[in-house]
């Protein structure tokens, strides 16, 4: 007989379900009940790009050790699909334990015996106690809520203050809820062998101050607080919850209290085309737009970020990352758009990327991301993705310092022009590559310019010249070199002993790789490692990379895009960075990476015995 | 050569408008299009307008897309700044510029093969959102700057330059912008100073999209017997079906007309728009009528001009989204940022 897996706050929980069948928001509860309980919870919704009846999928990490990530593998599986029941029953450890619905019996020959299962009529149940049919549906989805509390251990009062809190004012709801959660506990702790479940929750203090948010609504947030006030989108997969965010947030804190009118605007677009173009109309204007979107969206607004690079007007964008290529897997998570954004658009361009780890760091830099376009007068994307934008995280709270004012570059004003300083819109003057524009409408005789995709010269004349040209080339050049103080710096983590060996990742890939570190290290295996959070890439990156004798880049994309771009761009030797990918469209698991590590660092040992 | 600024020299005794300007104030460097190009007659056509209206020039914002039609804002309202954007996509940066800052005067100009076909999309999408703007196409039916391949509103069976039969069916911008909700909609010809002045002026005080359509003919590669965007074509086929008055808020009026042969239009700024009927029933406040008159003229062969349709009392794109009067590139800090204890609100929220 197989060993059951026994934990206490350190287990994998994994719903099957049907998608539009309600089970997601009893789910989100699940998590957040542990949450309420002090210990540390990441859920993981991975869905199709459906609407209703296709499989759909909540996994939850539950760690009081705080680990984020996904850890690969699965202790309890919750099985209330029977389509996909013969996979889903294939993915529990050894040792692990099944829930499910066992209305309908199943056949011997599709279970397994080195599990522990638990089986509940929760059909049946529900049509005994409920006539109406959607009633019957989301029920019984709390039903099974119940009954995993009683099973794991979760305290019930959690979950029903998070009833009261959703519910408040609507008694009605809040009752038949707190009954079908009783119902499903009840009926676990009357039929069920609550004892044979070795997965179990305490109380911890392990979750303090966190806040539990989405990515998306965390840029939304930044960009409020950051300042945007133009906001120009087309409906995409996995971002349209930023406008929509956005939107809800906007007509809560920016109406005019006496007017009614709104100190914003938003459009729907026709199309990213169309977006982004009236994200740069509104920013050569002197407003701050942003737009959202994803790698296909990118793909339309290609022509338009050659035109923001070259005629210098800000614009940001959120990119929140899917599968590709083309329309790829629209509701699966990857970072496989870097060299689509920071090479954007035909000619000689470069953009600023922004790589946020989590919520938290989405609202940071979606605030940044608007100073830093207007301070440097070019395009700048926040590369979140699927995992961070729609999956609920926990993360440090959102933090504001009342004396900050948005940096809004360098503009000349009315007093500037009339005081005879001269303008040069694509005139070098402080030696930074960063020109003076001016916004249109500030005086009447001065400062009035040709804004074009053509080459110009200093003074914004156009030139076909090629001196002419090749002097702004390089100024955009030097521009983009200024960059790269400007942008968030990368992070560094030593290993506990000197090693040789180093580790580079970014974005959504970190709470998997912190997790992986730490389980290398005990293996034996320490790594340094360096989290990028921008492109252009800071001296330090080069200075990291050049300290070790090997570094494996983390990624999670088929190419290993930023190794490509690490080599390129820092001029590394190939044989010294190696690619650690994934890219199969659900996020990065702890277990993945540590596997794949170790694994390469078996084959570098001989080498080490030789040169000892 | 490409870039040659007029010299700032004028007559002493030149003629100065109530803001100050005298015309040569609305100019820009000279133009580089073929000497006899219809979109030369168009800028100055603008100036004009501009000058008369009183326009401080700083207060305008040209936008254009790419192509001859879109380097002509180079060569007029030196003063302004402009905006030369993408291939067929000047109308969704103008609607950014326009979101951002409702204060300014916006004038889009476009081609035919920058409106109708490439940008055929977001042409149709600033009609709909009603932004306030005058746009106008100037329109010859034919790529210039690559020399002479049909656009997309040459007529079926016109011919090119090298004698190639256009197939396809023409589109009609005018048509398109009436069935999408543009609120003043005219066509022009660029060999009619005085039917096209007045429709800028008014175009330029009307609040709401406003569209004109110049035909504006190619003296280089569509301007040949065959073609039906040519000036000695367009002149024999003209019908306009008015001429315009245009008088600015408090301008007396005085010439009298018959009853019924006049139309008096009076706009949201209080400039009042008189049209001399010269189809004694068409009514330039009737949509549906406007359409129909279009097609079936169009039909006959005939290229309908004028002001087509005006709806005085339009709302814009602004009052559709409820923006505050103050233009949102002016809004600071104070307005824009809620500010810590607002975001610790959020933050107890979500624990």
């Amino acid at each position: 007989m197989t060993q059951k897996i026994q934990a206490t706050n350190d287990f994998v929980v994994k719903f099957a379900n049907i998608n539009g069948s309600g089970s997601a928001s009893a789910n989100e509860l699940f998590a957040r009940s542990m949450l309420r309980m002090g210990v540390p919870v990441s859920p993981r919704n991975i869905f199709p790009s459906n609407i209703q009846g296709m499989p759909t999928w909540y996994e939850v990490r539950v760690s009081e050790s705080g680990y984020l990530g996904r850890r690969g593998g699965c202790d309890l599986m919750v099985a209330m699909n029977p389509q996909t029941w013969d996979a889903d029953l294939k993915e529990i450890d050894a040792g692990g334990y099944l829930f499910y619905d066992c209305t309908r019996e199943i056949p011997a020959s599709r279970m397994r015996s080195d599990i522990t299962v638990f089986a509940m009529p929760l059909t049946q149940i529900c049509n005994d106690a409920y006539t109406d049919a959607r009633q019957r549906q989301l029920f019984k989805n709390i039903i099974y809520i119940g009954a995993l509390a009683a099973l794991l251990g979760i305290d019930e009062k959690a979950i029903e203050q998070l009833f009261a809190e959703q519910y408040r004012g609507k008694e009605k709801l809040l009752d038949s809820n707190v009954q079908a959660l009783h119902m499903g506990r009840d009926y676990a702790l009357a039929n069920l062998d609550c004892n044979a479940m070795g997965l179990k929750v305490k109380r911890a203090d392990k979750v303090g101050k966190r806040i539990f948010i989405d990515g998306n609504q965390a840029c939304a947030l930044g960009a409020i607080w950051g300042g945007a006030n133009v906001c120009a989108w087309y409906p995409i997969t996995p971002s349209s919850s930023i406008p929509e965010t956005f939107d809800k947030y906007c007509h809560k804190l920016r109406v005019d209290p006496e007017t009614g009118k709104h100190n914003f605007a938003i459009v729907q677009a026709e199309d990213e085309l169309a977006s982004i173009g009236m994200v740069i109309g509104a920013n050569w204007n002197g407003a701050r737009a942003f737009t959202a979107t994803s790698g296909p969206g990118i793909s339309l607004m290609t022509e338009f970020l050659g035109l923001a690079y070259f005629a210098e007007v800000p614009a940001t964008l959120v990119n929140v990352q899917r599968g590709g290529p083309s329309t790829g897997m629209p509701s699966r998570t990857q970072q496989s758009d870097l060299l689509q954004c920071a090479y954007a658009s035909n000619g000689d361009t470069k953009h600023v990327l922004l790589f946020p780890q989590d919520p938290k760091e989405c609202f940071d830099f979606t605030a940044a991301a608007l100073d830093l376009a207007d301070r440097l007068q070019t395009p700048v994307f926040v590369m979140s993705d699927l995992d961070i934008g729609m999956n609920s995280r926990l993360c440090d709270s959102f933090e504001w310092d009342d004396s900050k004012r948005m940096d809004r570059g360098k503009v000349m004003t009315y007093e500037d022009l009339e005081a005879g300083k001269d303008f040069g819109r694509y005139l070098d003057v402080d030696g930074d590559g960063i020109p003076y524009r001016t916004y249109p409408g500030t005086h009447p005789t001065k400062g009035a310019f040709f804004t074009r995709g053509t080459t110009k010269d200093r003074y914004a004349r156009y030139s076909e010249e090629g001196p002419v040209y090749v002097d702004n080339m390089e100024r955009l050049q030097r521009k983009f070199e200024t960059a790269k103080n400007l942008v968030p710096m990368p992070e560094v983590k030593k290993a506990s002993k000197p090693t040789k060996f180093g580790v580079i990742h970014f974005g959504s890939t970190s709470p998997s790789m912190n997790e992986a570190l730490d389980v290398l290290e005990r293996q034996g295996h320490a790594l340094d490692s360096m989290r990028i959070r921008a492109f252009p890439f800071h001296a330090s990156v080069l200075d990291f990379i050049e300290a070790h004798d090997h570094v494996f880049v983390v990624e999670q994309n088929r190419d290993g895009q930023l190794r490509d771009m690490l080599i390129v761009e820092c001029g590394i030797d190939p044989a010294q960075l190696s690619s650690v990918v994934h890219y199969d469209g659900t996020p990065i698991t702890a277990r993945f990476i540590t596997k794949a590590i170790a694994s390469r660092l078996a084959l570098f040992s001989p080498l080490k015995e030789v040169a000892q | 050569m490409t870039y040659i600024a007029k010299p700032k020299l004028h007559h002493p005794s030149l003629q100065v408008n109530k803001a100050g300007y005298t015309r040569r104030d609305y100019e820009g460097p000279v133009s580089t299009l073929c000497a006899g190009c219809g979109h030369d007659s168009v800028s100055a056509a603008i100036i004009q307008a501009c000058f008369n209206m009183d326009i401080e020039p700083h207060k305008v914002a040209k936008l254009s897309g790419i192509g001859c039609s879109s380097k002509a804002p180079t060569y007029f309202l030196g003063g302004s700044h402009g905006f030369n954007t993408v291939h067929g996509r000047m109308p969704s940066v103008l609607t950014g510029a326009a979101l951002s800052n409702r204060d300014l005067t916006y004038l889009g100009v476009s081609g035919d093969g920058d409106s109708a076909s490439i940008g055929l999309g977001q042409f149709a999408h600033i009609m709909r959102r009603g932004v306030n703007m005058t746009y106008i196409v100037m329109n010859n039916g034919v790529y210039g700057l690559t020399k002479g391949q049909f656009s997309a509103t040459a007529d079926q069976g016109s011919k090119s330059k090298k004698g190639v039969v256009n197939s396809d069916a023409p589109v009609d911008l005018v048509g398109l912008a009436l069935q999408l909700g543009a609120t003043f909609v005219a066509r022009s010809f660029s060999g009619d100073k005085a039917q096209l002045v007045p429709l800028i002026e008014a175009a330029l005080v009307h609040k709401g999209a406003a569209f004109i359509d110049v035909l504006s003919p190619c003296v280089t590669f569509n301007n040949h017997h065959g073609s039906t965007k040519s000036y000695d074509y367009v002149r024999e086929h003209n019908e306009a079906v008015n001429r315009i008055d245009f008088f600015t808020p408090g301008e007396e009026i005085t010439t009298e007309y018959a009853p019924g042969t006049v139309q008096e239009v009076t706009q949201h700024d209080g400039s009042v728009l008189r049209l001399r009927k010269l189809h004694e029933s068409y009514d330039a406040s009737d949509r549906v009528a406007a359409m129909n008159h279009l097609q079936k003229h169009h039909a006959m062969g005939e290229i309908v001009t004028g002001l087509l349709f005006v709806d005085p009392s339009a709302s814009d794109m602004h009052d559709h989204l409820n923006t505050v009067d103050k233009p949102l590139n002016q809004l600071g800090d104070d307005v824009l940022c809620p500010g810590a204890a607002a975001l610790e609100k959020i933050n107890a929220s979500l624990r």
